[in-house]
């Protein structure tokens, strides 16, 4: 069923299909309108058998679908930025207790400094605590992925996290094919939990583990993330066959087939990175995209032999690992099959800075050229860093950093020195 | 030494707020300048501490030391500054959901504590900041796009939560009545202890019914309560819409260990000393 739609909205729409019987959200920007557009399909009876509930804060989020969850119930849940590091005890808790819970997030930056655009710092705050991570590339897939999602959590009892750029998605209204009701029931069947609430076979959740099977429940929640490194492309495979359209898998690859270059990344960068390739082999550079769409598990043998046959690979990513650089860069070189030194880093889009094709044309000429060096932030305005450092050198009392910045950029609401 | 030549003005910044025209925390941020005049306090005598939200903005609004925190955190954040710096007055502020919400716990725990702390709720019955949603202030049957069909859940006490926890000090006042508004903020600040101050601020765009609040607030209807037995039975029998001082208790304060030499920025400054 295609629609105009806001990505939001176009999710809780396929969240809804999914038959969640306990929905439970506390609100955060960009996370809202998915949980809004789920309080009324509640409401209106579209979505039925579920119980939505107004939570006092993303612990709570988490904890009532821990608890739902633990009793047999499909669980929902929804958050971003500082919602899901409030939250990470439970998120820990979730997946420790493998409880196939799924949960969007609608990635934006964290603080201090508060900011509420669109990077990947939260997510990849929680990379490896024992969910599934999806991103999605566009209103499409995410709302194909949490189809998957759900079918995905349920068969492994595992949690899965959906991502989903924060604003570039959730607030663009695109066309998106919504799957149909009995699609989605043909597709994903019922829950059946391993672990229920029943009085006749009582059993105690979350007993405490000591040294002597600690480390096997780990061992086991990590064996069962790779088992997923199977059935994610054999579903994406099969959803292709049922919905007509790829998505998900773990990697897909974009024009790489002859590619000196490749550049790997995941979420709506995708898009402009596909262009920006079309653009420069126009130029003649042999040039293109790998898009992540599951980053845990990690993909290490999808991502080597896409890039086995690659002399330079370029990682863009939104998130930054400080004191070491990119996140997902360090992941891609251990998969890499050739010198790491040939993969290069590149930090992009912090905090909502806009990543221009231009921008990405220079950086990719100088990497095709080789002068790319192995760790750059896109864009950087040094001269604001350098400021910043001057001022650090000349006086100890040198105030709240954001502040400074601020003033040095002009910005009203800083107040003057 | 008392300055008689500050002004509400020098309580300002000259950041322009970013609030809804209309908005209740305007009155909020022109009582509390009044109160710190009246008080005679300097700017850099106090410290004003926020969470996250709307009315959380207000610390960048004052010309007095501001700490804009994360959502929820703003009681422990000031408890912290106020056992480091005593010299200092601190006053808290934030939304009901910030308060009350995410940040509930530490509002049982700071009127426990009874920490020399001023609390300014600006209570609007709603999450303003992220454009409408319920709070724990909100009436069962408000319907908004997250509960249209309302919460049904019945809305907290916050001044029978305050007294059953231990506050010092608890007042509601009304941004459409600045003046008495900033009595209470300057009775607050100067009783010992942790004074919570419940502020009617009305959000004009979620909730422009709140407008309405002008005809139906009740003024300095309360006369203070010294037994904590009597102001129980009174705020029970309370609608919220009367103003004045609730509850001014004699509780000790918590004061950090006796003998802690007090840091001002000259001992700081010393200690960092390259
Ligand atoms: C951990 C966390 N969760 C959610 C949010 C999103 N958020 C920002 S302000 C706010 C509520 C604001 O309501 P209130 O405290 O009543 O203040 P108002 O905006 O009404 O003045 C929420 C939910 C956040 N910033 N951090
Ligand atoms: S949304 Fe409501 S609380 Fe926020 S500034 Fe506007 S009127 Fe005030």
């Amino acid at each position: 069923m295609l629609k105009q739609i806001e990505g939001s909205q176009a999710v809780a729409e396929a969240v809804a299909r999914c038959r969640p019987e306990v929905v439970c959200a506390y609100p955060i920007s960009p996370q809202t309108h998915i949980v809004e557009s789920l309080g009324r399909l509640v409401a209106s009876g579209e979505l039925r058998h579920c119980e939505f509930i107004n939570v006092e804060s993303e612990f709570a989020a988490m904890s009532v679908a821990i608890g739902a969850s633990a009793a047999g119930a499909r669980a929902y849940t929804a958050t971003a930025s500082q919602g899901l590091l409030f939250m990470a005890e439970a998120v820990f808790n979730a997946s420790g207790l493998g409880l196939p819970i799924v949960m969007t997030v609608a990635n934006r930056a964290i603080g201090a400094p508060i900011n509420i655009w669109n990077d990947h710092s939260d997510s990849m705050a929680l990379r490896d605590c024992g969910w599934i991570q999806l991103f999605a590339e566009n209103n499409q897939e995410a709302v194909d992925l949490h189809v998957q999602a759900f079918r995905l959590a349920e068969e492994l009892s595992l949690p899965v996290m959906v991502c989903m750029d924060g604003f570039i998605l959730t607030h663009a209204v695109e066309r998106v094919d919504l799957p149909t009701q009995d699609q989605v029931d043909a597709w994903l069947p019922p829950y059946e939990p391993r672990q229920v609430l029943d009085p006749a076979d009582p059993v105690s959740i979350g007993a405490m583990v000591g040294p002597e099977a600690f480390m096997e429940v780990r061992y086991l929640a990590h064996y069962k993330q790779r088992q997923a490194l199977d059935l994610i492309p054999e579903w994406a495979t099969q959803f292709q066959q049922v919905f007509g359209r790829a998505a998900g898998g773990l990697v897909r690859a974009y024009r790489c087939e002859d590619a000196e270059t490749v550049v790997v990344a995941l979420g709506s960068i995708l898009g402009t990175l596909k262009d920006t390739v079309d653009a420069l082999r126009e130029e003649g550079l042999r040039i293109g995209v790998l898009g992540l769409h599951c980053f845990r598990p990690w993909p290490a043998e999808a991502v080597r032999a896409a890039l086995a046959h690659v002399g330079r690979v370029v990682v863009v990513e939104k998130s930054l690992a400080v004191g070491l650089g990119g996140i997902v860069s360090q992941n891609v070189r251990a998969a890499y099959p050739h010198s790491p030194d040939h993969v290069h880093t590149v930090i992009a889009g912090l905090g909502g800075r806009a990543i221009t094709r231009a921008s990405l044309a220079g950086m990719l000429r100088s990497a095709a050229g080789g002068t790319l060096g192995r760790l750059t932030f896109l864009d950087l305005d040094e001269g604001l860093v350098a400021r910043a450092l001057a001022r650090e050198k000349a006086q100890r009392r040198t105030g709240p950093l954001a502040e400074a910045l601020l003033r040095d950029v002009g910005v009203v609401a800083a107040r003057p020195a | 030494m008392i300055d008689m030549t500050l002004t509400p003005a020098h309580y300002k910044s000259d950041v322009k707020p970013v609030w809804c025209p209309g908005c209740g925390d305007f009155g909020v941020l022109n009582a509390l300048a009044k109160a710190l005049a009246k008080l005679a306090l300097r700017p850099e005598d106090v410290a004003v501490v926020s969470g996250i939200g709307c009315s959380s903005r207000i610390p960048a609004y004052t010309s007095a030391y501001g700490f804009h925190g994360v959502h929820g955190r703003a009681l422990a954040v000031g408890t912290g500054l106020k056992v480091a710096r005593p010299d200092l007055t601190v006053v808290v502020t934030g939304g009901d959901g910030d308060g009350y919400s995410i940040g509930g716990n530490h509002f049982l725990h700071a009127c426990r504590r009874n920490v020399d702390l001023t609390y300014i709720v600006m209570d609007n019955r709603v999450y303003g900041m992220t454009k409408g949603q319920p709070s724990p202030t909100t009436e069962a049957d408000w319907t908004s796009k997250l509960m249209p069909q309302g919460t049904g859940l019945g809305e907290i006490k916050p001044m029978a939560i305050a007294l059953a926890a231990g506050a010092n000090f608890i007042a509601r006042g009304f941004t459409g009545d600045p003046n008495g508004l900033a009595d209470l903020i300057v009775s607050a600040v100067e009783h010992p202890g942790f004074s919570f101050v419940e502020v009617l601020s009305p959000c004009v765009t979620f909730r422009p019914e709140q407008r309405e609040w002008k005809k139906m607030v009740r003024g300095h209807a309360l006369a203070p309560a010294a037994d904590s037995v009597e102001a129980a039975t009174r705020i029970f029998a309370d609608d919220g819409m009367n103003l004045g001082v609730l509850y001014a208790g004699t509780r000790r304060p918590f004061a950090p260990p006796i003998g802690r030499a007090q840091r001002t920025p000259t001992d700081l400054e010393r200690r960092f000393a390259l």
